[in-house]
Formats: structure tokens, C-alpha cells, sequence
């Protein structure tokens, strides 16, 4: 039984990086942009949930909406001042746009609060373990899933549904022909931008739960893993990512518990080449030829 | 005729700096902190001239150069420390290794293009560093001890070669298939150029030097530790390249040493530096894209004066 109690624990690491994966996947759907700032969104979510946690004493589920608010502010700030720019622009120069939004966020905290990590209150969720079939499942694991597939949930009903999805949908299909058709299309990047991160704002609240420690340069390793989700789902596909999120979260788990826990890091890269090189597009993706 | 003035220009101008540099260092004028500095320089300049060919010439975004800068470091201090070899030897290894392991790297990776493949060489660096991390021999997270051994006379020497091979390179028929990549591959398909054997050349040319670079760095510091050759040593790297203009191989020159004086003199203030470097990366994408210099070289640049004052007189 102890395999199935690790794969328990590798679902609900996995609805970790799902939840962020989605951010990823979501923006690189419609503006073909690696976002890596996301990770730092993560950790500002990480960091807003610490506090209204601990100096407002809210109890979870108002810290968890005030983080996914916050985050859904600064992911739109982030657009709006540095990658609004460079639509038109190359790809590289996003790219490098983004790495320096990453460090500027991570650096700027540093600066204004300290490097020294937070240790989250552990009473936050109630900590019990069930026993169920002889599988000892703790309750925490059980509600992180359970929040998380709600959030996906939500989401999908967002993004098939609603108006702003179907903008969104129609956006990242053509940018040009949804422009034709009355859609505002910088709203609408903004949207996404928006949406995503308040799930990975989300996700940072749920991180701190689990891990109990957080700190200014959390979102780098979480972050990059949870791209790897992206690509390994296939990137820009919603379902991709929250299945891409749970294989990896699950991969890792196992790797850790055959006992080696120290490659464990390495694990996600290593996937993460294996998948580019022998199915670019990812498990959900379709193969598009380049055309001149 | 034009070139290989150039060049004898070139090789004239490194003996002079080296020769100055040298008789301040003997004579003690310049003190062990500015020796070090300038030491450190020639290093930075090593790894932005052969990030340059990779990115710069190739256009193939590479962010996990300091990958194959830990593999040089470590490499060439195994061969120091452990099996007491001479240190110009203990170089060469860690560019092979290094080149053996761009070679390794390459053939997969190559075939990806843009974001992929940026996100594929970091995690080849990740996995570099986190092997390193877990090897007991080479001291794990705790780091290995390496004797100072570096001198101005190494590092500017090997500087010297890197410059000079990466310019030749440039300006050979390789650098120009080369070239032809980064505008257009398909195109560059098209004529009958081998694609992949250039890419994968140009990456283990840039990863030999960077492996030298990591053996002069190992030996300068008295200590290497995993976490040297992390995410941001890549970006610092990057940065270098990027700044100068993606495409000049002088750019890269400038932008390196400009950057390392400012580096170390805000050494104390490691958060102002990683800001400061974060808002110049992204002011320069958005306002210069190009960079410092575009794709042009500091001689290019002398030549268009000089004839424009001439035409004025």
C-alpha cells in the first residue's frame, strides 16, 4: 500500500504544478510568450496568502480569494507595462523580457523585504490522516486536490462557456481575424493574463499549506517545473496542462520515494527533453508542419 | 589585404594591453583586487564571445551556458586537485569535456527551435549543476577547494585565442552558413547548407571556450560550489551578449566589461545589481532591441566615421 500512499501524495504535488501550468499554458496559447515572471506571480501568491493569513487572520478560503485577487492584478501589470510592447516584436526579445521581469520581481521583493524565508501556520487546513482501505491518505492532500479541481473546473467553464472564453479561444486561434470580428483583443490578453495568474496565485497559497516554507526565490524551481507540465501536456492546451501537471507530480513523487530524492530536480528536465525530442507537441498536441 | 591588417592590428594591440597590464602587476602598481578584477574581466569576456557565436551568430538561444562553465570548472579542478597535473593541461581538458558535452547536448537539442530549445539547454544546465550537486568526489553542496592559479598571463592569453578563433570563424565560410541560420533556416536549407552540422558546430565551439572559461574561473576563486553555475550565472552570461547586440561580436567585448566593472563594484549591493540588471534587460528590449551595438563591430563603426570625414573634406 505504500506506492498507492505516494501516489496520493504525487496527485496533490501535481495539482500543484497544474494550477500553474495552466498560467503558462494559457498566456503561451495566445501570445506565444513564455511567461517565466509566472513563478514569481506564484510566490507573490505565496506571500499575500502568508500575510492575510497571519497579520489579518482570515481563515483559508478568504486568503486563498485575496491571493488570487492580488495575483490577478500584478499578472495584468506585467502585461501591460513590459509585454504589451513586444507583440510585434521577436520572439528572443519576449523571452529575454520575461526572464528580466522574473528577476526584477524577485530581486525588487529582496530588496524591499529580506531574503530570510516564512514559515506558513500549520493549523490552516485541519490536519488529520484517514485511513481508508488501509491507504493512510492525509486530509490536507485530500482538500489541496479538491481545491485545485474546483479551480479547473471553474476554469474550463470560463474558457467554453462564457464570452470572455470564447474571446479568448478565438484570439489565440487568429489574433487578426478575432480583431476583424469586434473582439477586443488587448482586453482580452489582459483576461488571460489575469486568469492565469490567479490560479497560480492560488497555487502559491496551496504550496505554502503544503511545504509550510516559503521564501523570495520560491517561484523559479515550481515555476520552470510547471512549464515542463505545459510542454509535456502539450502547450497551449487546457487539459494538457492540469494532465501534464499530475504526471509530473507524480513522477517526481515516485523518484523521491525509490530513493532518490536528491535527482529528484532533475527528474522534470529530464522528462522535459525526453518529450521534445521524441513528441514535440506534447502528449495532447498535434504535430503542425512549418510552412515557408 | 584588409583583413589581415586587421588582424595584425589586432594582434598588436593584445601584446600592448598585455605588456602594460603585466609590468603594473610586476611592479605592484596595480594591486591584487584590480589584478583580480581585470582577470575576472578576460573570464566574462571568454564566456560572452562564445555565447555570442551560439546565440549571436547561430541565433540559436542557448540560456544554459553556465552549464558547460561548471563542467570546464570542475573538470579542470578534478585535474589539478585530484590527479596533480599542470593547470594548461587541466585547461584543455575542461574545454574538451565541455565540447564532448555540447556535442552531446547539441545533437538532440538543435532540433528544437526558440523557446523550446531555450527551456531545453537551462535544463541541461540544471541537470549539470544537480549532478555536481550529488557527486561526493568533487564535494557536493559543500564545494571543492581549488588552488589559485589563474594569472593575467593565462587568462589573457586564452582570451586572445577565443577572440581570435570565434572572429575567424565569423568571418569564414563556416560563419557565414552560420549566419545564414540565424536570418533564415529554412532558406538557409534551401542552399544546401547542413544545418544541423553547423548548429551543432557552433554550439561545441561556444561550449570548448566556455569550458576554458570555467577552468580559469575554478582557479581564480579558491572555492566552486554548484550553486555558482546556476540560473543566474547563465543570465549574467546572456546578458553580456544581449547588452552588446546580438550579432557584434565587439558589442559582446563591451558589454562584458562594461558589465563586470559595474558588477563588482556593487558586489556589497547584490539585490541593486540584480535589479539594475533586470531593468536594463528589459529597457533594452523594448526600446533597443538590437542592443548597444546591432550587428555591427567596433571597426565597422571606425571605417563609417572615417570615410564620412573624408567625404566632408
Amino acid at each position: 500500500m505504500e506506492w498507492l500512499q505516494q501516489i496520493i501524495n504525487g496527485i496533490s504535488l501535481g495539482s500543484i504544478y497544474a494550477l500553474i501550468a495552466l498560467g503558462y499554458t494559457m498566456v503561451y496559447g495566445i501570445i506565444k510568450l513564455i511567461n517565466f515572471a509566472h513563478g514569481e506571480v506564484f510566490m507573490i501568491g505565496a506571500f499575500t496568502g502568508f500575510v492575510a493569513i497571519v497579520h489579518f487572520e482570515l481563515s483559508f478560503v478568504p486568503a486563498l480569494i485575496i491571493a488570487m485577487f492580488t495575483c490577478s492584478v500584478v499578472g495584468v501589470l506585467i502585461e501591460r507595462i513590459a509585454y504589451k510592447r513586444l507583440r510585434e516584436s521577436t520572439r528572443i526579445a519576449a523571452l529575454i523580457t520575461a526572464i528580466g521581469m522574473s528577476l526584477f520581481i524577485q530581486y525588487l521583493f529582496i530588496y524591499f523585504r529580506g531574503a530570510e524565508p516564512e514559515a506558513y501556520p500549520q493549523d490552516v487546513l485541519p490536519e488529520r490522516t484517514l485511513d481508508i482501505f488501509g491507504v493512510k491518505v492525509s486530509m490536507q492532500a485530500l482538500l489541496i486536490l479538491f481545491i485545485s479541481i474546483v479551480l479547473m473546473i471553474l476554469l474550463q467553464f470560463i474558457v467554453q462557456k462564457t464570452k470572455i472564453g470564447r474571446a479568448m479561444r478565438a484570439v489565440s486561434y487568429d489574433k487578426d481575424a478575432a480583431r476583424l470580428m469586434g473582439i477586443n483583443v488587448d482586453n482580452t490578453i489582459s483576461a488571460t493574463f489575469a486568469i492565469g495568474s490567479a490560479l497560480a496565485g492560488a497555487a502559491g497559497v496551496i504550496f505554502g499549506i503544503y511545504y509550510t516554507k516559503i521564501d523570495p526565490l520560491m517561484g523559479l524551481i515550481p515555476g520552470l517545473k510547471a512549464f515542463v507540465a505545459a510542454v509535456l501536456g502539450g502547450i497551449g492546451i487546457i487539459p494538457g496542462a492540469m494532465v501534464g501537471g499530475f504526471i509530473l507530480g507524480i513522477v517526481e513523487t515516485l523518484v523521491s520515494a525509490a530513493g532518490f530524492s536528491l535527482f529528484r530536480d532533475a527528474a522534470a528536465f529530464i522528462i522535459l527533453i525526453l518529450i521534445l525530442l521524441f513528441r514535440p507537441a506534447g502528449i495532447f498536441g498535434k504535430n503542425t508542419k512549418e510552412k515557408v | 589585404m584588409k583583413l589581415s591588417k586587421r588582424f595584425w592590428g589586432f594582434i598588436i594591440a593584445a601584446l600592448v594591453i598585455y605588456a602594460v597590464v603585466q609590468v603594473l602587476i610586476t611592479t605592484g602598481t596595480l594591486n591584487p583586487f584590480y589584478s583580480n578584477t581585470l582577470i575576472f574581466i578576460c573570464i566574462n569576456i571568454m564566456l560572452a564571445v562564445s555565447l555570442h557565436l551560439v546565440i549571436g551568430i547561430t541565433g540559436q538561444f542557448s540560456i544554459g551556458h553556465a552549464g558547460f562553465l561548471a563542467l570546464g570548472a570542475y573538470l579542470s579542478a578534478i585535474v589539478t586537485m585530484k590527479l596533480h597535473l599542470p593547470f594548461i593541461l587541466a585547461l584543455i581538458v575542461g574545454g574538451i569535456v565541455a565540447a564532448f558535452a555540447g556535442l552531446i547536448v547539441g545533437i538532440p537539442t538543435l532540433r528544437l527551435r526558440g523557446d523550446y530549445l531555450a527551456i531545453a539547454t537551462l535544463g541541461f544546465a540544471e541537470i549539470i549543476r544537480i549532478i555536481f550537486l550529488n557527486i561526493e568526489y568533487v564535494g557536493g553542496a559543500a564545494g571543492m577547494q581549488v588552488k589559485h592559479m589563474t594569472t593575467w598571463t593565462y587568462a589573457f592569453i586564452s582570451l586572445v585565442i577565443t577572440i581570435i578563433i570565434i572572429s575567424n570563424f565569423t568571418n569564414s565560410r563556416h560563419g557565414r552558413a552560420c549566419i545564414a541560420i540565424r536570418e533564415d533556416e529554412i532558406a538557409a536549407d534551401a542552399m544546401g547548407i547542413n544545418t544541423t552540422y553547423y548548429k551543432v558546430l557552433a554550439f561545441v565551439i561556444g561550449a570548448f571556450f566556455a569550458g576554458i572559461a570555467g577552468g580559469l574561473y575554478a582557479h581564480n576563486f579558491y572555492i566552486i560550489q554548484p550553486q555558482n553555475f546556476g540560473f543566474l550565472k547563465s543570465f549574467d552570461i546572456l546578458i553580456f551578449v544581449v547588452l552588446g547586440g546580438l550579432g557584434s561580436l565587439s558589442g559582446s567585448v563591451i558589454s562584458a566589461i562594461l558589465l563586470t566593472l559595474v558588477s563588482t563594484f556593487l558586489q556589497e549591493y547584490p539585490e541593486t545589481r540584480m535589479i539594475l540588471y533586470s531593468v536594463v534587460l528589459i529597457l533594452v528590449m523594448l526600446y533597443r532591441p538590437q542592443g548597444l551595438m546591432g550587428t555591427k563591430e567596433i571597426t565597422d563603426v571606425v571605417a563609417n566615421l572615417r570615410s564620412k570625414r573624408r567625404e566632408a573634406s
